[in-house]
């Protein structure tokens, strides 16, 4: 197997994903809906003052994302279970690790890429400070990342069950309080006026580990919950 | 190396034969665990002074200390025989794996409760968002997502390798868990009883405390020896010596 070969299956994994994705665009509006309705929703549930908006807003956008990007995770490897194409996959020449990596790649560009590009409003919405709103950002473009890779293994161990949306969920929020911790204290940090390189360096950190071990990790368990 | 194993030792590996050692030592494990939880909690409960700033409240830690203890042991006994269950496949080590997890979560339930009885007249809040009680809180949830993991699989075997991998990839998670909430924010006293070097604990409270962390683990030993029987009978369901034991033909063994 060369290296172009290699190189044109990634290529040919992250087209399907995108294509598939693209044909059902519906489904791409669906966690940015969610994310708008939840961040709606808490200003009538806090009151409407700006000094308490202002102070959780970060917190939210980044809590929002998360609940949004755990709603579309189920459906990561599901319809590929279905029809039988993931099996294929593991069964392929080339190495699983790097298949399922792209498809996480295709799942982040269709799932939380558009979260990432409503967050300004959401946090606009909340009146969070505009000079806050890069470390924001940045934060968002670290962490979701993280929470996709990380979400990857576990969706791909609930992979041979059946019911699995609240499983998922319990299993993944020990993993994702680290992550949230940095996010949020990153932007915490900002809006008082402190430096806020360092969480933002220990997600990054984080994030090039997970980026190298995650999709290993995957494909271990795909492996483990497809072998019936 | 191989030398110093005793030949028996890899025996333990088959479930009658396992089977048949922990019906045998369960009693003596939980007979001991009895006596000694009966000794450390009467050192603790009445013959150790009560404490000169919190009065007789801190005894509390005779049960809190040792679940917490044990909360975080069976964790790592659960992680090193997941370990042993994915790499060799060993039927044993994945009903170890599994049945250590509700005693764990169980251990580290009652953790969060005397914590949280104790906390209220010395901290004066039942809860509060500090770092041990947050990392003692995800531990739970680890616990809950491994059993939770195990039992939404038809297959119990694929179950138990999916459930062990979790667990494998919580053992990770433990430290950054910990170690990110204590940058967070923390509140609870640091350590008081040292392996290395002196305690900072007086001499007639750390008997009964050391009494109690043996009790727990015999308790632990003789829960999850009682567990992992039952789980080797449903597993082997269909063998001839579980048959054996059903019909009552069993020879010198009492079941």
């Amino acid at each position: 197997m060369s290296r172009a070969s290699l190189a044109v299956a990634c290529g040919a994994v992250l087209r399907r994903d995108l294509t598939l994705a693209w044909r059902r665009r519906g489904d791409i509006a669906m966690p940015v809906l969610y994310a708008l309705i939840v961040a709606t929703l808490f200003p009538f549930a806090l009151g409407p003052e700006d000094a308490l908006l202002q102070r959780i807003a970060g917190g939210i956008v980044l809590v929002t994302v998360l609940l949004a990007m755990l709603l579309a995770l189920d459906a990561m490897f599901r319809s590929d279970i279905e029809d039988g194409s993931l099996e294929q996959l593991v069964l392929a020449p080339q190495p699983l690790a790097l298949m399922l990596g792209m498809k996480i790649l295709a799942h982040w560009l269709t799932t939380a890429l558009p979260l990432i590009v409503i967050a300004p409003m959401l946090a606009g919405m909340l009146h969070l400070p505009v000079p806050v709103m890069g470390v924001l950002m940045l934060a968002l473009l670290l962490a979701t990342p993280m929470l996709g890779l990380l979400g990857a293994v576990l969706v791909a161990l609930t992979a041979g069950t059946r019911r699995s949306g609240m499983l998922l969920a319990l299993m993944l929020l020990p993993l994702c309080v680290p992550v949230v911790i940095f996010a949020a204290g990153a932007v915490a940090a900002a809006q008082q006026g402190l430096p806020w390189i360092a969480p933002i360096a220990w997600l990054g950190a984080a994030l090039a580990l997970a980026l190298v071990l995650a999709p290993l990790a995957c494909a271990a368990a795909l492996r483990i919950a497809l072998d019936a | 190396m191989s030398k110093w194993i005793p030949l028996w030792l890899h025996k333990l590996g088959s479930p009658p034969i396992f089977y048949r050692f922990a019906g045998t030592l369960r009693p003596w494990f939980l007979a001991l665990a009895l006596v000694a939880g009966a000794i450390g909690l009467y050192g603790g409960l009445v013959l150790a002074p009560a404490d000169y700033q919190q009065g007789d409240a801190y005894r509390i830690i005779f049960i809190h200390v040792p679940s917490a203890w044990m909360g975080l042991f069976i964790y790592g006994v659960m992680g090193v025989a997941s370990f042993i269950a994915l790499v060799w496949r060993i039927k044993l080590a994945e009903a170890v794996a599994m049945e250590s997890a509700p005693i764990g979560a169980a251990f580290t339930f009652i953790t969060l409760v005397t914590g949280s009885l104790w906390g209220k007249p010395m901290w004066g809040t039942w809860w509060t968002w500090d770092a041990r009680l947050t990392s003692e809180l995800v531990l739970l949830f680890l616990y809950l997502g491994v059993i939770g993991l195990y039992h939404a699989f038809e297959d119990r075997r694929q179950g138990a390798r999916a459930a062990a991998f979790l667990a494998i990839i919580g053992i990770i998670n433990v430290p950054i868990v910990h170690f990110s909430v204590n940058w967070w924010n923390t509140l609870h006293q640091g350590s008081t009883v040292r392996i290395l070097g002196p305690s900072k604990i007086s001499a007639s409270m750390l008997w009964p405390l050391l009494t109690m962390m043996v009790a727990t683990k015999l308790y632990y030993v003789a829960s999850l020896f009682g567990r992992v029987r039952t789980d080797l009978l449903e597993l082997e369901g269909g063998k001839d010596w579980v048959r054996r034991i059903a019909t009552g033909q069993s020879t010198g063994e009492r079941t």
